[in-house]
């Protein structure tokens, strides 16, 4: 169980790497979807105190919202999109992979400094979702298509998801049912969004969502 | 007499390894591809023919040039020698897993400067591709083995590369296995790196450094790369396959060395040669694998 | 527990039966229903304050009384305020309109009553989505960027928020007794043997995540695209609803971290933030010439002003509790008149809109009266809370703070009043531009009734509402309940 939460920690930093670097809409997608799986079965992997069957039905809805429910969602916001590319970010990829690499070194390095107390799960859970988060922040305020800045967003959820795993103590399932349907919602009116910004627009590219201004 | 028989064995093993190698990958892209396929030794059939054919100098290059091809086999075997081939490595030592690498990186020096000696501009394009991407491989190669030889406590290459248990193996050794994997890629000029069938010198990288060989200097090469790909594999291999039943190292050895041809084969099938933006991303990507590694196994 | 059900379930409802009804009339009609049944509630409440329920996760405490008063004040007038507009906007489908307004109303309740930290969280986090389609009302290209970006930075911080909600029970981790970690009450009663670095982080991602929602600088790069392209109705409810809600949360990490004898960190970084806001709001009021786009750069004044003073300590805390009903009874006549006046010229920069005086009078005398209002002269009610805060400042000896206060004040008084002086005076275009529409009764009630609350708390303060502040003020600065 420890070898397999350490393989699914590393899958799920190293997708988010991935994501740095790639720049087709619907390859994006399909990596998010991956590591919402990976997420789904990540809380079976680390529990230590016998299975509830609650922690199945969490565990299960996360897998299934995440790894297919939200993907479906985005690649439906799209379908009018012509241009399934990111042509320009505001930091290039390489340039984001590199910065990518050196954002999961400092969280280590953070995560070594933070005073955790006893009973935390597993050693690689907080520096993996430090690392997390700060890569979906890059990628929230780096791209330009509004497609990927949700992903950017949802990465960034995935990390704080995370950090929340590794509080050894159990979160009311009302309140994690909560966050999971908030975060659903979420996505699915920033899909309408897009979608309507395809129709004005004829584009996703926030580069045109720039009128106002001071 | 056991040095004989040692002595025996791995001089055929670097005379053949390296084109059964060669031909497997060979085989199963055709295979995949629904073709025949050149026969399994026909690099080693080059080779013989290259021998026997006279070479042509062109009187813009100096010793350099002739040193190249002669240099990058030397170093080739030198590093055979330390390389733990099915069994315990002819020479070994703490420290010869940095003097391996530093072999290899001797062997690229060479070529490169005979290619650059030649004056040409294709070949001139082809050392900066390939300096390029080693500058960004090295760092790769230098972490996994620093992840490995931590996790074994020695720098000797037989220690290193051997099957490890304890916390975090698996993963760090995934991870090790990914990184050498790009590592060898890359090094060998393999897909999705560079393409080694390539006709069109604009798309070359390593070919197009030894465009202007020929004759015994164009085996040399040959024998030499070949050399190195099969010594890279090997290491793969010592990670995953120790001892097998029945057929002992050797054979654990043969087993992996032939999985390994047929993944590359079937890499080289499934993809086409990235954009040459896109090799140092690939390649940054396996220097944050080895780096994981390395940081899982310190913790 | 009949209470409980009352705040959140009528609004819910109400929000459901206007998704299912297809009439377009008819729907209008329910939210001042669920309002009116929600204000009775809040009015129950002042009268007697409900016993907790659900063991304990919901409680309506005197902070949380204060933030339901406002909101069902400003939901019960921009109901009724509704039913005209909507009216008028006959041509838009108003099915998401209304039901996103019921929604906002019962998740801001939830946030109120709620007492665990998590639950909390959900419910601003809904009722920031539920908002983002009043931004999108108008459908037009502007409003899709100012969705967009109100979306991104909201979603953001709010996700900082939940890190931040983390952090806490990290910090009272490891915890055995009953109850919740999250639970504040729990947080309360363990503040002694809380982590402190962990409640140190904790606070200021709770800080910056929330100060996002209510439009603190630096964060608040989104709020003058979301005020300027949303309708007014949905601009009042934005500027004084969910700004005071998120304000809550602030309060409640706040709270915690008094108890936990790190009030002076806390009040440290309160008065940096509420500084920079009033700065950065002073800067770009001066040349606004949309005046849509100044009452949004008043908003974020007004939260660096709140945020000022409960930094200042409990005198300054008692002042900025005050502040916050004014600020949000006035900024709801203030977008309120500033929709009748949009809608009357076709246009929401000053280069549209002159001599508003002439078009619509009654709403252009409110809307100057309001502007009045809101820089803090008397005898409206910014003033005595404004002022009050002016006090707690000197006289707890930070007469750096309390001149950077005023100097401010002077600057946005001097920038909004160019902008409003030279819409509301004047004489307007010969051609009107959009569809002429004058005062009518219904959207003229609302921020009447509004201004008259805010002149009748500028005049006088009822012991009641008093009390109620000294008590929100002592739980707030680390008085046990």
């Amino acid at each position: 169980m420890h070898e397999l939460s350490q393989l699914l920690l590393t899958l799920i930093v190293f997708l988010s790497l991935y994501l740095l670097g790639s720049s087709s809409l619907t390859g994006c997608v399909n990596i998010l979807a991956l590591q919402g799986m990976c997420l789904g079965i990540l809380p079976l992997a680390i529990h230590e105190r016998g299975f509830h069957s609650r922690t199945f039905v969490l565990a299960a809805g996360m897998f299934v919202l995440k790894g297919f429910v939200i993907p479906r969602v985005l690649l439906y916001a799209i379908r009018e999109v012509k241009i399934r590319r990111e042509i320009n970010p505001l930091v290039g990829y390489t340039s984001s992979l590199l910065l990518g690499a050196l954002l999961i070194g400092v969280s280590f390095i953070i995560a070594e400094r933070l005073p955790v107390p006893a009973g935390l799960r597993t050693g690689l859970l907080i520096p993996v979702s430090l690392a997390t988060m700060m890569m979906g922040m890059l990628m929230m305020i780096s791209r330009i298509k509004a497609l990927t800045q949700v992903i950017g967003y949802l990465v960034f959820e995935n990390g704080i998801y995370l950090f929340g795993l590794s509080i050894a103590y159990e979160i009311p399932w009302l309140i994690e049912l909560g966050v999971l349907l908030d975060v659903f919602v979420a996505v699915f009116v920033m899909g309408i969004v897009i979608n309507h910004i395809a129709r004005a627009f004829d584009s996703i590219s926030t580069e045109k969502l720039t009128s106002l201004s001071d | 007499m056991e040095t004989l028989t040692s002595a025996v064995s791995f001089a055929l093993l670097v005379l053949f390894a390296p084109h059964l190698m060669l031909g497997v990958i060979a085989k199963t892209k055709a295979a995949v591809a629904g073709r025949k396929g050149p026969p399994v030794l026909q690099t080693l059939y080059d080779v013989v023919k290259l021998l026997g054919k006279g070479a042509v100098y062109s009187t813009t290059t100096t010793w350099i040039f002739r040193l190249g091809p002669v240099v990058s086999l030397s170093a080739a075997l030198a590093a055979a020698v330390l390389a733990p081939l099915g069994g315990p490595s002819l020479v070994a030592f703490e420290g010869d897993a940095v003097l391996f690498a530093y072999l290899f990186g001797l062997g690229r020096f060479v070529t490169v400067m005979a290619a650059l000696d030649t004056g040409s501009s294709f070949e001139g394009m082809g050392a900066s591709r390939e300096v390029a991407f080693s500058s960004l491989a090295e760092p790769a190669l230098i972490l996994s083995f620093a992840g490995l030889a931590y996790r074994a406590g020695s720098l000797c290459l037989e220690r290193m590369f051997s099957i490890h248990v304890g916390p975090s193996a698996v993963a760090s050794t995934i991870l090790a296995l990914g990184s050498l994997f790009i590592v060898l890629l890359a090094e060998n000029s393999r897909i999705p790196v560079d393409d080694p069938n390539t006709h069109l010198e604009l798309t070359m990288i390593h070919e197009v450094m030894v465009l202007d060989h020929g004759g015994p200097d164009l085996a040399f090469i040959l024998q030499g790369a070949g050399l190195k790909l099969v010594l890279m594999s090997s290491l793969l291999v010592r990670l995953v396959i120790g001892d097998l039943p029945f057929v002992g190292a050797a054979g654990a050895m043969a087993l992996g060395l032939f999985l390994v041809a047929v993944a590359i084969g079937l890499v080289e099938s499934s993809m086409a040669r990235l954009r040459l933006v896109r090799v140092p991303q690939l390649l940054v990507a396996a220097i944050c694998a080895s780096a994981f590694g390395l940081i899982l196994v310190l913790r | 527990m009949t209470i409980y059900l009352l705040l959140l379930g009528a609004p819910l409802v109400a929000g459901l039966i206007a998704l299912l009804i297809d009439r377009d009339e008819i729907r209008p009609w329910f939210l001042p229903a669920a309002c009116a049944i929600h204000s009775y509630a809040v009015v129950a409440c002042w009268v007697r304050l409900p016993e907790p329920a659900v063991s304990g996760w919901f409680r309506i405490d005197a902070i949380a009384l204060l933030v339901l008063t406002l909101a069902s004040a400003l939901f019960l007038v921009c109901s009724v305020y509704c039913l005209e507009y909507l009216r008028l906007r006959r041509g838009r489908d108003n099915r998401l309109f209304t039901a996103c307004l019921a929604f906002i109303l019962s998740a801001v309740s939830l946030v109120c009553v709620s007492r665990h930290m998590g639950l909390l969280w959900v419910g601003m986090e809904a009722a920031t989505l539920a908002a983002a389609p009043l931004v999108h009302f108008n459908h037009n290209e502007k409003s899709i960027e100012a969705t967009w970006k109100y979306l991104m930075m909201g979603s953001l911080g709010i996700g900082l928020a939940l890190l931040g909600t983390f952090f806490l029970a990290l910090a009272v981790l490891p915890y055995t007794g009953p109850g919740d970690p999250l639970m504040i009450d729990v947080l309360l009663a363990r503040a002694g043997m809380l982590s402190v670095p962990w409640l140190k982080g904790a606070f200021i991602f709770l800080l910056v995540g929330y100060g996002t929602k209510m439009g603190l600088a630096p964060m608040h790069s989104w709020k003058p695209d979301t005020y300027g392209e949303a309708p007014g109705v949905a601009g009042a409810i934005l500027a004084g609803v969910i700004t005071s809600c998120a304000f809550l949360g602030v309060l409640r990490a706040f709270q915690i971290c008094a108890a936990a004898g790190l009030a002076d960190f806390a009040r440290g970084l309160l008065v940096l933030m509420g500084l920079l806001s009033m700065a950065v709001a002073a800067a770009f009021i001066i040349g606004q010439r949309d005046f849509k786009r100044m009452l949004a750069y008043s908003s974020v004044e007004h939260m660096g002003i709140l945020a000022l003073g409960v930094g200042l300590g409990p005198a300054g805390s008692f002042a900025a509790l005050l502040h916050l009903l004014n600020n949000g009874l006035t900024k709801g006549v203030l977008f309120l008149t500033a929709g009748n006046i949009h809608r009357a010229f076709g246009g929401k920069t000053m280069d549209h809109a002159h001599g508003a005086l002439r078009r619509v009078p009654i709403s252009a005398t409110l809307f100057l009266l309001g502007f009045v209002a809101i820089t803090g002269s008397p005898p409206f009610a910014p003033f005595i809370s404004e002022f009050s805060i002016l006090r707690s400042a000197v006289d707890g000896g930070r007469f750096g703070v309390a001149f950077g206060f005023v100097g401010l004040l002077a600057v946005i008084f001097i920038g909004m009043a160019t902008t409003v002086l030279s819409v509301v005076y004047g004489t307007p275009n010969d051609q009107p531009q959009g569809p002429v529409q004058g005062d009518f009764p219904f959207m003229l009630m609302a921020p009447l009734a509004l201004m008259s609350a805010v002149v009748f708390f500028g005049v006088w303060l009822p012991e009641g509402l008093t009390a109620v502040l000294g008590e929100a003020a002592r739980l707030l600065n680390g008085v046990r309940p």
